[in-house]
């Protein structure tokens, strides 16, 4: 009993030890370690000047505000389009919702890079999107390479992780409670903001970070759809990497990106208590 | 439902598809753009299919999401059922907090450090020999772990633990309990972790960007490289082949589930 249930612990640490500590912790003594010219082009030393460097020079501080901004921003584009989206089906007749939710999750087998690759024939200066603006008067308009082209790719790829889990966290919600708080004289809009919105905002977390942590480090997006002026962190770090084959720097760049991602929660979570 | 709520539904799924349809649409397109329809025409499935580098790439892809979704499968059950199982024991928050990160790493941090793991595993141990297949295969285990685990521990919490129970009364080892009463059980978690962790391999390019090594190019960065050159209507055919693909295997999913139920 005792030796099975040790060998069963004994896997999943060994692997995430091999697979998920060490990495971080070589990342960490590559961040600190000195470029250098070989292979592979690092020498191990103790010093603190790459990532001074990319806390302090704009290059890298700029592409982490751009990076924040970037995924705030859709993220909140994601939960505008997607909240009444999960409302929409958490409120559909009964023997709809699993085809409308098999809908939703459907885009996510045709492959990430195919659906991107739709879009910039749909965004490109004569595409489709382009000859219906010219159509109804209103001129053609420069779309793919710009930061709005970056903005619908993002949204357009992460909505459905955002639909899901607070379609789950809607469609558990007593109905009961909206009739009581109806039956009292409140309006549906109040209902909304009293009821159902306070009750779903485990969902709302859930499906905010879903978004917003895979769109902070972003590179294909920005890199396919948005210009070169779209220097989010992401493509920052692989520029570093494969670019400029300096592995030091990337490391930092990435200690750097870490210690962010870690920090926002915990200060939400402070903002919010006050 | 309301009206509005309804209308908005339709907008969203509009947006979710139009690519889609946009994709299969010009995948039949007789020129080479992908904007202006100049007659309907086969020609670009044809290319696909005469395109060895392309075909080489799908199947080393095929390889390295099957072996890695299984692999992942294998960890991602003991560590699920550990977490649904073993109630409380030493080391449980940190174990949940390791399982979950996988899930919250930006995918350039996932990629850099798996690379720079399997570099320094070799400059020590001299394994695995030189980066391809094998290297890229092991970091996306690595991050469908936590796919599966999260799956399989859904599926038992609090689940079965009567059957496990009555099992043990009759005096089964704890193994065999596990082997013949809770595995069977847990079947379908597992296929669907199993195609979750498949799928998430299938559609990656940073991570295996990162770490690949020369002469193994994954779909996903043979794509990947050809999007950065240019969209053609060979890509569209791809991807419609891949829609097909995907619609047939649902459709025969929803048959069988009819038929037994």
């Amino acid at each position: 009993m005792r030796a099975g249930r040790t060998f069963v612990l004994a896997v999943p640490w060994a692997w995430l030890l091999l697979f998920l500590a060490a990495p971080l912790a070589i990342v960490t003594l590559i961040a600190v370690a000195e470029p250098a010219d070989g292979v592979p082009p690092y020498r191990l030393t103790w010093t603190l000047d790459n990532l001074r460097l990319v806390a302090t020079d704009p290059l890298y501080r700029n592409a982490l505000g751009l990076s924040l901004k970037v995924a705030a921003v859709s993220t909140l584009a994601c939960l505008l389009a997607g909240y009444p989206m999960a409302l929409a089906i958490a409120r559909a007749p009964a023997r709809w919702r699993e085809t409308l939710l098999l809908a939703v999750m459907l885009p996510f087998w045709t492959g990430f890079l195919m659906r991107i690759n739709a879009w910039i024939g749909l965004l490109r200066d004569d595409g489709w999107i382009n000859t219906l603006l010219a159509w109804l008067g209103i001129g053609r308009l420069p779309l793919l390479y710009t930061d709005a082209a970056m903005y619908v790719g993002i949204v357009y790829t992460y909505l459905p992780f955002l639909v899901l889990p607070l379609y789950a966290r809607l469609s558990r919600l007593d109905p009961e409670l909206e009739h009581a708080a109806a039956d009292l004289g409140a309006p549906p809009w109040r209902v909304f903001l009293r009821i159902i919105l306070p009750l779903s905002l485990p969902g709302v977390w859930a499906g905010c970070a879903l978004v917003f942590i895979p769109a902070v480090g972003e590179y294909v997006i920005p890199e396919l759809l948005g210009g070169p002026q779209a220097q989010l962190v992401g493509r920052v770090l692989w520029g570093e990497f494969f670019q400029n084959r300096d592995w030091p720097t990337a490391a930092s760049v990435a200690v750097l990106l870490l210690v962010v991602l870690l920090a926002v929660p915990a200060l939400l979570v402070r903002a919010l208590r006050r | 439902m309301s009206r509005a709520l309804a209308g908005w539904l339709v907008a969203c799924y509009a947006f979710l598809y139009a690519p889609i349809g946009f994709l299969i649409v010009f995948s039949f397109n007789d020129g080479r753009m992908v904007t202006v329809w100049s007659g309907a025409s086969m020609r670009w499935y044809v290319a696909l299919a005469h395109d060895q580098a392309l075909i080489d790439a799908t199947l080393l892809s095929l390889r390295i999401a099957a072996v890695s979704a299984t692999l992942a499968a294998l960890v991602g059950t003991l560590a699920g059922y550990a977490l649904a199982r073993f109630g409380r024991f030493r080391g449980r928050g940190a174990l949940e907090a390791a399982l979950a990160a996988p899930l919250v790493l930006p995918e350039v941090i996932t990629g850099l450090s798996m690379l720079l793991l399997f570099v320094v595993l070799e400059q020590l141990v001299g394994w695995p020999a030189g980066r391809g297949a094998t290297t890229v295969t092991l970091a996306h285990a690595s991050v469908s772990v936590a796919y599966v685990t999260m799956v399989v521990r859904a599926r038992l919490a609090g689940s079965f633990t009567t059957l496990e129970e009555a099992a043990m009364d009759l005096y089964a080892p704890p193994w065999q309990a596990f082997a013949f009463i809770t595995l069977p059980l847990m079947v379908p978690a597992l296929a669907a972790g199993w195609l979750l962790s498949f799928t998430l391999s299938m559609d990656d390019v940073v991570v295996a960007s990162f770490t690949s090594g020369p002469g193994a190019s994954t779909l996903p960065m043979v794509v990947f490289s050809a999007t950065r050159l240019g969209v053609t209507p060979e890509i569209y055919a791809l991807a419609t082949v891949i829609v097909t693909v995907v619609a047939a295997g649902l459709c025969a999913l929803s048959l069988v589930r009819r038929h037994a139920a």
